[in-house]
C-alpha cells in the first residue's frame, strides 16, 4: 500500500516537474510547481516527517508560490506566450551536462545498497523520540538546544532579506 | 523506500537544472532553483531514516533559505523589469563580455 502510494507520488512529482520545465505559460509551470511540492509533502509523510510534510505545504506551497504568483500577475507575465526556449549550440551543451550529471547520480545510486533501511538505528532513533515528544517536539527539542545557534542566525538572515527586498524593489531608494 | 527517494530526488534534480539551462524566462529560472532546493530537501528527509533527526532539521534551515532566497530574487527581478520591461534573460547583457 505505502509502495503503491509513494509510486503515485513519484509519478505525479516527476510528471509535474516536467510541466514547470516544459509549460509556456509562466502561470501554469507556477501551478505544476505546486503539484510537485503537493506530491512531495506526500512522500514526507510516507518517509514518516509528518511535521515537515506540513510545513512543505503551508510555507512552500503556500506562502513562496503565491509569492511567485504575485510577481508573475504585478508584471503581467501571465499572458506572456513568446519562445523563451534558448536553441542553438547552447541547448545541446545543456542537454550534456544534464546527461553527465544524470549519467553520475545513476551510477553513484546503482552503487548503493538497496536493502530496506526504513527501520535503522537513525530511524528508530527518531520513532522513539516522536513517540516520546510529538512530531513537533522531535524536531524542536534538538532545534532548540543543539542547534540553537544556527537558528538564531536564520533570523537575521530573514531580517536582511526582508530589509534587502525592500530596497530593491522601492522605486527610488 | 529511501533508495527510492534518492533516485526520485535525483530526477528532480536532473529537470531542476534542465530548467535553469534551457528556459530563459528569469521567474521560471527562479522556480527551477526551487526545484532543485526541493529535491535536495527530499534527499534530506529520506536519509534521516538512515542517520537520526539532524535530516530533518536541515531541511528547515534549507527551507528558510529558500525563502529568503525567493524574496531577494523577485525584488531583483522587479527592479529589473522596470528598466527592460521584460524577464527574458537574454536582455540583460549589461555584463556581457
Amino acid at each position: 500500500m505505502v509502495d503503491i502510494l509513494f509510486y503515485i507520488f513519484a509519478a505525479v512529482a516527476i510528471g509535474s516537474a516536467l510541466g514547470v520545465v516544459m509549460s509556456r505559460n509562466p502561470v501554469g509551470s507556477l501551478l505544476f510547481m505546486v503539484a510537485t511540492l503537493a506530491s512531495l509533502a506526500g512522500i514526507f509523510v510516507l518517509l514518516e516527517a509528518h511535521f515537515l510534510a506540513a510545513v512543505q505545504v503551508i510555507v512552500y506551497a503556500g506562502a513562496i508560490m503565491v509569492l511567485f504568483l504575485f510577481v508573475i500577475m504585478l508584471l503581467n507575465l501571465g499572458h506572456d506566450y513568446q519562445k523563451d526556449l534558448k536553441w542553438g549550440a547552447f541547448s545541446v551543451l545543456s542537454f550534456i551536462v544534464v546527461g553527465t550529471l544524470a549519467g553520475f547520480l545513476a551510477r553513484a545510486l546503482g552503487a548503493g545498497s538497496t536493502g530496506d533501511v526504513m527501520s535503522s538505528a537513525g530511524g528508530r532513533s527518531i520513532d522513539a523520540a516522536v513517540s516520546e515528544f510529538g512530531a513537533v517536539g522531535a524536531i524542536a527539542r534538538p532545534l532548540f538546544t543543539t542547534y540553537v545557534v544556527p537558528f538564531e542566525i536564520t533570523g537575521i538572515l530573514l531580517l536582511v532579506a526582508i530589509v534587502g527586498a525592500l530596497v530593491l524593489a522601492k522605486r527610488n531608494v | 523506500m529511501v533508495v527510492a527517494s534518492m533516485i526520485l530526488s535525483a530526477l528532480l534534480f536532473v529537470v531542476g537544472t534542465l530548467g535553469v539551462l534551457i528556459r530563459r524566462n528569469a521567474i521560471i529560472m527562479f522556480l527551477s532553483i526551487e526545484l532543485q532546493l526541493n529535491a535536495v530537501n527530499l534527499t534530506f528527509v529520506a536519509l534521516s531514516r538512515v542517520w537520526g533527526i539532524e535530516g530533518q532539521i536541515f531541511v528547515f534551515f534549507v527551507m528558510t533559505v529558500a525563502a529568503a532566497e525567493a524574496a531577494v530574487g523577485l525584488a531583483i527581478i522587479i527592479s529589473i523589469f522596470r528598466h527592460y520591461e521584460t524577464v527574458n534573460v537574454n536582455n540583460f547583457n549589461l555584463l556581457k563580455w
